[in-house]
């Protein structure tokens, strides 16, 4: 990176250019960050100031209510002089159910294909490099058009509004997945793997004990993408998951959004909530935003 | 992106060559071990991939030709699906209206995305700087919908009100006009910063000799990044340009929410048409060959961005 910009930066360091690409830089990151301040801000705010204090900076007395009304935590009369409408809602349950949702799939998923991806990469079996193909091929196919038939396939099996049939489209497997590690995979020195062999460890010793320890980097990337990538997920959850005991944070908000009266919306909740769904998220940023940024490099670099 | 991952399933000659060196006690026990671990390997995933892939298209494929509501069994329509949504207007609309989306976001996020790139590539920004601009990218698109329906909510939005006071009223999610507007200007503000850092990436790999050429030559900055930035990053252009395409017609959460599941028509676009279609009307057959319509349209894209864009070269090597 360093190397890449060093000679760049020498043949621009005195010219005014430098200040202007700050000052871009700069209104690029206060754009990208002040709706979410806007977001807290509004959260903090107890509702009957909402409109007083429309465009306060910050508001004159923040509170807690919001966040305690949407997590269920303070009584329906409490909600009700908060500005809600006194209708149940367990953001902790909601939570829960999405940390299940995504966590699950973010494990299990990326073992799965890691262990496809280790086959593909390193073993030979008749019909290979088909198979691989029409795996690829299931990149390109919208989810919107497997979606319908497998909602009809867990109606079937009375798997709707259950965590298993939530979680059982995604469980197992990911093309994308399955092509990322594949990669990774064959760029591997195959020495050691070999050196097992002679020793004769079988093909799946060498994954377990070899392949998969050198490869924690990459498979826990693959696992915050799709952590991520299913944190976010809404529309599947929506159709297949929409009852009170297996609706995750996306459904919740937008089910308590369409709760909501048009005319008057719950803003301070809905904020609270949707800054209950960011969270997490910036967690993750603060503890693992240089990750993701090298897998980003990673994946743009190739 | 395709054509350069067949060819690299492709070549397998000279492993396999090496592997039958390796193997000396009995070959062919050993082939015959190695594909039992390879069944045991992929196991999982197949398993996955059939019944949640396969299965699907298939099923998928034969609703499309069938009158299916869920609660009948599907009955056999031949291609009146098809032909009904060859003379429906609200298809053509949808797809007309997530083209415009998609042309439209895409070219102001691949713009705006790549003078960003070019001005981290300057600064050698901190990491965390970064990251921060990942953050919309990160957070579920319903999170987004509301924030920014919040931000331009008629009476007292903060976003409606700064704009009011400098005299532009009307941007609102109600307002026929400006609906679809309103709906780019959040979706480039969500993937700017996640496309710059990818084009970002790409510049990186761009060897510093051919800009300390360029500037031997008297190039200005400007020059070097039509001239070398750009035409070197190519395949990742290409990358981004495909995965953006994909995204952008399935783009959906943000409306779904942003309207609270009643959007006015002109923001409904192609996935929610379906999404109606299926799960408000129950006509799945139905729903199931405007899908289809859509497989084809993004696999025709795709083909095409791939050819002109002449992704699996790159000019670097």
């Amino acid at each position: 990176m360093t190397t890449a910009t060093a000679g760049i930066r020498k043949s621009v360091r005195f010219r005014p250019g430098r200040t202007a690409a700050w000052i871009i830089i700069a209104i690029a990151v206060i754009a990208t960050v002040f709706p979410f301040y806007w977001m807290v801000r509004t959260a903090l705010t107890p509702t009957a100031d909402l409109v007083p204090q429309a465009s306060q900076l910050w508001p004159s007395s923040p509170t807690l209510i919001n966040f305690q009304r949407v997590l269920g935590l303070a009584s329906i009369e409490e909600s009700v002089a908060a500005g809600g409408t006194g209708a149940s809602i367990d953001f902790i349950r909601y939570t829960i159910n999405s940390v299940i949702y995504a966590g699950s799939i973010a494990v299990i998923q990326t073992l799965s294909c890691a262990a496809a991806a280790y086959a593909f990469a390193r073993l030979r079996f008749p019909g290979r490099n088909v198979l691989f193909g029409v795996i690829l091929a299931g990149l390109m196919i919208p989810g919107i058009f497997t979606l319908l038939p497998n909602f009809a396939l867990m109606r079937e099996l009375d798997l709707l509004n259950t965590m298993l049939g939530l979680v059982a489209p995604a469980l197992l497997m990911s093309p994308f997945t399955i092509f990322f590690l594949r990669q990774f995979f064959l760029s591997l020195p195959r020495d050691v793997e070999e050196a097992a062999m002679l020793d004769g460890v079988g093909s799946l010793g060498r994954f377990w004990r070899i392949a998969l320890p050198l490869s924690r980097g990459p498979i826990a990337t693959m696992m915050l993408i799709t952590l991520v990538g299913m944190w976010k997920d809404y529309l599947w959850p929506l159709v297949a998951g929409n009852s009170e005991l297996t609706r995750v944070l996306t459904v919740a908000l937008g089910v308590f959004q369409q709760q909501s009266p048009n005319t008057a919306p719950d803003w301070t909740g809905l904020m609270a909530g949707a800054t209950l769904s960011v969270l997490p998220v910036l967690l993750i940023l603060v503890f693992l935003g240089k990750q993701l940024i090298q897998s980003l490099n990673f994946s743009g670099g190739k | 992106m395709s054509r350069t991952m067949l060819e690299r399933t492709g070549s397998r000659a000279p492993r396999g060559a090496n592997d039958s060196r390796v193997v000396s006690p009995g070959p062919s026990r050993l082939r015959r071990a190695e594909k039992w671990a390879a069944l045991v390997l992929l196991l999982p995933a197949l398993l996955g991939f059939v019944v949640f892939y396969l299965y699907p298209t298939v099923r998928g494929v034969w609703y499309s030709m069938t009158d299916f509501n869920l609660l009948n069994d599907p009955t056999f329509l031949g291609m009146a699906n098809f032909e009904e949504l060859a003379a429906d207007p609200q298809v053509w609309d949808s797809l007309r209206i997530t083209a415009v989306f998609a042309v439209v976001n895409i070219a102001i996020v691949m713009v705006l995305a790549l003078g960003l790139a070019a001005f981290m590539q300057r600064l050698n920004l901190r990491n965390w700087v970064r990251s921060l601009l990942l953050l919309p990218w990160l957070v579920p698109n319903v999170a987004i919908a509301l924030i920014w329906g919040w931000l331009l909510d008629a009476n007292v939005g903060y976003l409606s009100q700064l704009l009011k006071s400098v005299g532009i009223s009307g941007v609102s999610f109600y307002n026929g006009d400006a609906a679809l507007g309103i709906i780019i200007v959040i979706s480039v503000w969500s993937g700017l910063g996640y496309t710059a850092l990818l084009l970002y990436a790409g510049m990186l790999q761009v060897p510093n000799e051919l800009y300390e050429a360029a500037a031997l030559d008297g190039a200005s900055e400007t020059r070097m990044f039509f001239r070398v930035t750009l035409p070197l990053i190519r395949p990742v252009l290409a990358l981004v340009l495909v995965v953006s395409l994909i995204g952008s017609f399935q783009v959906f959460d943000l409306v779904q929410v942003g309207y609270g599941n009643n959007p006015i028509p002109e923001v409904r676009v192609i996935y929610y048409y379906i999404y109606q279609q299926a799960f408000s009307f129950y006509n799945m057959g139905y729903a199931s060959a405007i899908a289809i319509l859509l497989v084809v349209i993004l696999g025709a894209l795709t083909v095409v961005q791939m050819r002109l864009m002449r992704a699996n070269r790159s000019d670097l090597s």
